[in-house]
């Protein structure tokens, strides 16, 4: 075998894939596409509806944050941590007919006559102060969402055998494919539908 | 007669991998430019509250962010200590909120305008009284689809 020895020796690249590796797996580990969450909502439109429905007083759970971060609901002092029990408490019970006038058969409340009618009916009333710290504002907005979860995850575990919150996260999933998406959008709707989140978030008063 | 040289002597010849670091350099170069993340400067300080009842935000794309909460250390000689709201990399007055939501809107593409969130990217210790008047903005440019932004943790870590 003639080699031709006139030319520049080769520099042995083999370990520079090595080195290259290193680096990239360096980067795929260290770089996170970090996802940002947090609570959805709606904001209800400017123009308002033509003909507001009448809401009695008994199907409202309103919920006050004073500027002093204190809770009052139903005009009673409340510390943050009670505020999912009495919010599932209140939109479980049941004690009357719905919109479409069914009494509700999977609601496991107490069926008190002086609360909510229907989860249907139900609405949960938040108002603010402008002087309301966001977190505290947050933290509640975080607790009545975790009620409706709550009851949500209850009816979906005894309908679908799967909880709400995780068909939900399923369904948002890009990854998801289709069929699997057009499987668990009745079910979420059938779900939405037994507890339709009805959160009002008044415009602060001024004073 | 056709008469066969041999010219194998014996080993097998090696492939070349000289070109598998530039193969590996191209892999290295798309990450490192594709997880570069844009994120303006913040100049507000900017503690999100806790949550866990949360749903992931949609894809990058689709979402507006607006930052609201008090002024960082080196710029409150100049803007105060009262919370502000932060567009893009300047402060922000509440009446700007509107337009800027238009602009970004008419950014987008427009297969993606309609489905577009405002992440509200707020710190803890704001006045609902500033958080108020952004939403009430959005509502005047119809842009009704919100997202508090928090981090995952007890709720309970907010209130003390």
């Amino acid at each position: 075998m003639g080699r031709n020895r006139s030319g520049a020796p080769v520099v042995n690249a083999g370990s520079m894939a090595d080195i290259a590796f290193l680096l990239l797996i360096f980067f795929l580990v260290t770089t996170t596409i970090e996802t940002d969450s947090g609570l959805d909502r709606k904001l209800p439109p400017i123009e308002p509806p033509e003909n507001p429905p009448i809401i009695r007083q008994k199907n409202i759970f309103t919920v006050v944050v004073n500027k002093n971060n204190q809770l009052l609901v139903e005009e009673e002092l409340m510390e943050l941590k009670d505020l999912r029990a009495a919010a599932v408490e209140f939109l479980d019970n049941g004690a009357g007919v719905g919109q479409d006038g069914q009494p509700c058969d999977y609601c496991q409340g107490p069926r008190d006559p002086e609360s909510s009618d229907h989860p249907s009916k139900a609405i949960i009333s938040l108002q603010n102060d402008r002087l309301t710290e966001y977190g505290t504002y947050i933290a509640v907005q975080n607790e009545l969402v975790g009620a409706y979860n709550q009851l949500r995850n209850r009816e979906a575990e005894r309908l679908f055998g799967s909880s709400f919150t995780d068909m939900n996260a399923l369904y948002l999933d890009p990854k998801t494919p289709d069929d699997v998406k057009d499987d668990l959008k009745p079910k979420l709707e059938r779900i939405q539908d037994m507890f339709p989140q009805k959160l009002s978030e008044a415009e602060p008063k001024t004073y | 007669m056709a008469k066969f040289t041999k010219k194998k002597q014996g080993d097998l010849p090696e492939v070349s991998t000289a070109s598998l670091p530039d193969i590996v350099f191209m892999l290295l170069f798309f990450f490192m430019t594709v997880t570069t993340m844009k994120d303006s400067e913040l100049m507000i300080k900017n503690e999100l509250p806790f949550a866990d009842q949360v749903q992931t935000l949609d894809k990058k794309d689709r979402v507006i962010y607006i930052y609201a909460g008090q002024p960082s250390s080196r710029y409150q000689d100049k803007f105060g200590t009262l919370p502000k709201i932060q567009l893009n990399d300047k402060f922000a007055n509440v009446d700007e909120v509107a337009n800027y939501v238009l602009a970004e809107r008419a950014s987008k593409r427009e297969e993606l305008q309609n489905v577009l969130t405002t992440a509200l990217k707020v710190d803890y210790e704001t006045n609902m009284g500033l958080v108020s008047d952004i939403k009430q903005e959005l509502r005047k440019v119809n842009a009704l689809k919100i997202n508090y932004t928090t981090r995952s943790g007890s709720a309970f870590e907010n209130v003390n």
